[in-house]
């Protein structure tokens, strides 16, 4: 385990925690520390607990734990809130000067340095500096090199201007010098610094980097706990890149903003969490049968309904396989942490484009709100390739044209693909349908021409399960029976995990899996172990559902999907077809 | 785009399935017309239709289209537009798709003022479902679901529009296949939101709002001294609930579409094959 410092600063929604923890982290990373951040948070602009915490070792930490070594308590709840983290040792900065913490119960064992924030804040230039006082004592308290404070002021109000920087850089040599002569302790932190540089982001901006990155240039949102990042990120950065951002009324019209972009034939994204997913649902249906290629990023928080807007959850799992009425085939992949948001970001368009089909990015909060370093290698933009799959140009219409001349979008390949000609291509205008269609486009209810959609559609998925690689990612001891697999964001807490239980005599092979839809089947892996243990954050265990219905026996299955009922003589020879077939074909 | 498009180019060879009679055949005739009188072709052209009788408009013309989910059709015309200004986009739908259950996105289309044009085929009924009241009904007027009429008085689409703060408001009767035509295209032509609403008599089940009715009633604002930059008059005119008005009723001519606003200006298909030459930018800021 990484010889780490947790810190926090916690206090009243409003008092600017966010902020001032950001600057903190930056500080650590700039010194060459790897640094993990987690936040405590209510949906409330001003009023309510709320608190910023980090983690920072020399090597990379992937998780959150539960010890707090030092704690920036602006209110006195910060303490309450935080007791059982606090142990022997651990150190409680917070200002005595104020009314409201001068009585304020420091746990035993725990040292409360006094310091008065707003005092010397108010020497530096005023009293807003104050919890930059606090991390100028947090330096001082770990040893830490105040120049890199100095570094990550700069970033932060560098285009606020010189005095303003240097204020700043005041505020928090008070909070240092004040430490150094009235506490005459030995604090037992003492961090080290590297030459490395890392950079430090959050996996909504990693998501939103990897669209740029992968050439999305239309992104249509509304604004939501945990998703808005995304938005945010992309706003006043894909105008460079020649998008735009649009702010739409609701998710019914972002999603159908960002599918009328993609078919202009615009990379085109949305991201939303559970509520506006139950909106876009609607047009899921649509995007597929009309075969338009779409990112839709789920950061998936507490449900149902409003749920717990500022909490962790992965409950949206079957929302996102099984969302919309009929049957709707997507795709699902779900990044395992920060930098992998990138990675899958800049996949899923390629899926999207390559199969003509929705995919869902699916992330979750714990990804959203967390700052983690990387180097910054990991995100190798020379290595992003842009695959824009069966896009026809004006001299290939015509291989794809009908005995009238008419471009067939929905042509029945033998992958499922089909051609797609983007509007303003010459000789291939064509309509697309949410009614089931022919291969022009147009409604049709055929009974063999529905058959023949509806599998051409399915082929599409067969097609990415021969040609793409939806691995595993595996760590710990894979010769192990003991195997966990996890989806998504738990992958660091998991990894981390492995080492105390190491610790603790017990070996353990894990799988982390980043895609639920196609997914690898873990048929051998699930029976070559003793005990299988799927961890997930939900409480019905949607994944653990999925792949014990993957290691099920097979059934033989009769199937009728062509928009007639099941009739009775008809179907006494389907059955009788089934108990004479040898192998079951589902 | 070529000089020698007609309007029958953007027909295509699918036979409507329109009631004989129905106001929706005018309506899209003249839309064809006012795409070739603008020097469209089907090539740059792209309809969004929505759902209902007027939502098949996308399989009887030919241009590039989709027909998406009811009520979302101006999102997804939205989407085409800002994607690739290039192309024509024409969005048609109903009453019921516009003003019912796409009616939040109306009121907020009209306020984006993206540069497309809206053509709402109005015949106070919803007739794919054989005959139901309509946001744009009478108020008294008997439906299988209103035994007693809705009792609720009809939307307003042009105060809707007007409110909203719309920079070209219009309504056309289809049957008048000049005027319909000439009022279409000005919406074309408008640099922004051009909206058209269209009265579009469904002969089947409305016995009330008829194309008798509509001829009788109509007031064309060509036939007046009529100022469609003045938006008191045109306020006026639009809150008479008594008459029924064909022409523009106002036109923005300082409008100035969301495009131009957000200098949008090329085609968001055009991508590198892998990342922006300058992508590294983007890594470094988070240093």
């Amino acid at each position: 385990m990484p010889d780490d410092l947790n810190w926090a600063i916690g206090g009243e929604a409003g008092d600017g925690i966010d902020s001032t923890g950001k600057i903190f982290a930056q500080a650590l990373s700039r010194a060459g520390r790897h640094v993990f951040t987690s936040k405590d948070f209510a949906s409330r602009i001003r009023g309510g607990y709320t608190a910023y915490k980090i983690r920072s070792a020399v090597d990379r930490v992937e998780s959150v734990v539960d010890r707090l070594d030092i704690l920036v308590a602006l209110t006195e709840r910060t303490i309450h809130e935080n007791e059982d983290e606090l142990h022997d040792g651990s150190v409680i900065i917070y200002d005595g000067e104020r009314t409201e913490m001068e009585d304020v119960e420091i746990p035993e064992g725990v040292i409360g340095l006094s310091v008065p924030l707003k005092r010397l804040a108010e020497e530096a230039g005023g009293a807003i500096m104050q919890n930059i006082v606090a991390l100028g004592a947090a330096c001082e308290v770990t040893n830490f090199p105040i120049e890199n404070l100095d570094s990550a002021l700069e970033k932060k109000f560098g285009s606020k201007g010189e005095s303003i920087v240097g204020n700043n850089k005041e505020a928090a040599r008070k909070g240092q010098e004040y430490v150094d002569e009235e506490y005459d302790h030995e604090f037992d932190y003492d961090l080290d610094t590297t030459d490395n540089d890392y950079v430090l982001l959050n996996g909504d901006e990693a998501i939103g980097m990897g669209a740029i990155a992968a050439g999305c240039r239309f992104y249509a949102g509304y604004p939501i706990t945990p998703a808005t990042d995304v938005m945010e990120y992309l706003t006043g950065r894909i105008e460079q890149y020649g998008g735009e951002v649009v702010q739409a009324e609701d998710e019914l019209s972002a999603i159908n903003m960002a599918l009328g972009a993609a078919r202009a034939g615009a990379r085109a994204m949305t991201a939303t969490s559970g509520p506006g997913i139950d909106l876009m649902t609607e047009t899921f249906g649509l995007v597929a049968t009309s075969e338009t290629p779409l990112v839709i990023a789920d950061v998936m928080r507490s449900g149902p309904s409003t749920g717990m807007p500022t909490k962790q959850e992965q409950g949206d799992l079957n929302m996102t396989l099984y969302g919309g009425h009929g049957e709707v085939p997507r795709f699902v992949v779900a990044p395992t942490n920060i930098a992998e948001c990138f990675h899958r970001t800049v996949e899923a368009f390629n899926l999207a484009e390559k199969y003509q089909i929705p995919v869902f990015l699916l992330a979750d909060l714990s990804l959203a709100v967390t700052e983690q370093t990387f180097e910054p290698e990991e995100f190798d933009m020379d290595a992003v390739e842009v695959d824009r799959g069966k896009i026809v140009d004006d001299d290939e219409v015509e291989a794809w044209t009908d005995e009238k001349d008419r471009f067939q979008p929905h042509f029945p390949t033998a992958d499922g693909v089909s051609p797609r000609a983007l509007p303003g291509t010459t000789n291939a205008a064509h309509m697309s349908t949410g009614l089931e269609h022919n291969s022009l486009g147009r409604r049709t209810e055929d009974t063999d021409v529905r058959v023949e959609q509806v599998d051409k559609r399915n082929r599409k998925v067969d097609t990415a399960r021969e040609n793409e690689e939806f691995d595993v990612r595996e760590f710990g001891d894979s010769d192990s029976d003991n195997l966990v697999i996890s989806w998504g964001s738990n992958e660091g807490a998991m990894r981390e995990a492995l080492d105390y239980l190491d610790e603790e005599g017990v070996d353990v092979r894990f799988l982390s899996v980043p895609y639920i839809f196609p997914r690898p089947d873990l048929g051998d892996e699930i029976e070559a172990a003793d005990e299988v243990i799927v961890v997930e954050c939900n409480e019905q265990g949607q994944f653990a559902d999925l792949l014990e219905h993957d290691a099920l026996a097979r059934l033989k299955r009769v199937n009728k999907y062509n928009g007639v009922r099941f009739k009775a003589d008809e179907l006494a020879e389907d059955i009788q077809a089934a108990l004479e077939a040898e192998e079951v074909t589902a | 785009m070529s000089s020698d498009v007609r309007f029958t180019d953007f027909k295509s060879d699918k036979q409507p399935t329109w009631c004989p009679g129905c106001g929706d055949f005018g309506t899209m005739n003249g839309m064809m017309k006012a795409l070739a009188e603008t020097g469209n072709d089907p090539d740059n052209t792209f309809v969004v239709a929505g759902i209902g009788c007027s939502g098949k408009i996308g399989t009887y013309m030919h241009s590039y289209a989709l027909h998406g989910v009811h009520g979302r059709a101006l999102p997804v015309g939205t989407g085409v537009k800002l994607a690739n200004p290039d192309l024509e986009v024409m969005v048609a739908g109903g009453d019921g798709d516009g003003y019912s259950i796409g009616a939040g996105h109306f009121v907020h289309a009209v306020r984006r003022n993206v540069d497309m044009t809206y053509v709402v085929m109005d015949n106070r009924i919803y007739g794919l479902t054989k005959g139901q009241a309509s946001p744009t009904s009478r108020e008294d007027f008997e439906t299988s679901t209103t035994p007693e009429g809705p009792k609720q008085p009809p939307v307003n689409p042009l105060a809707l529009a007007l409110s909203a703060g719309g920079s070209f408001i219009a309504q056309s009767f289809s049957t008048d296949a000049q005027r319909h035509t000439e009022i279409v295209q000005k919406a074309i032509e408008h640099d922004g939101f051009g909206f058209v609403n269209v009265f579009s008599p469904c002969v089947t089940f409305n016995d009330v709002d008829t194309y008798d009715y509509f001829r009788d009633s109509i007031v064309d604002l060509a036939d007046e001294d009529y100022d469609p930059t003045d938006r008191e008059a045109a306020k006026e005119r639009i809150l008479d609930a008594d008459k029924e008005y064909q022409g523009i009723l106002y036109q923005n001519e300082e409008s100035v579409p969301y495009s131009d606003l957000h200098g949008l200006d090329s085609n968001m298909a055009d991508i590198p094959d892998g990342a922006p030459e300058n992508a590294t930018d983007l890594v470094r800021e988070f240093y």
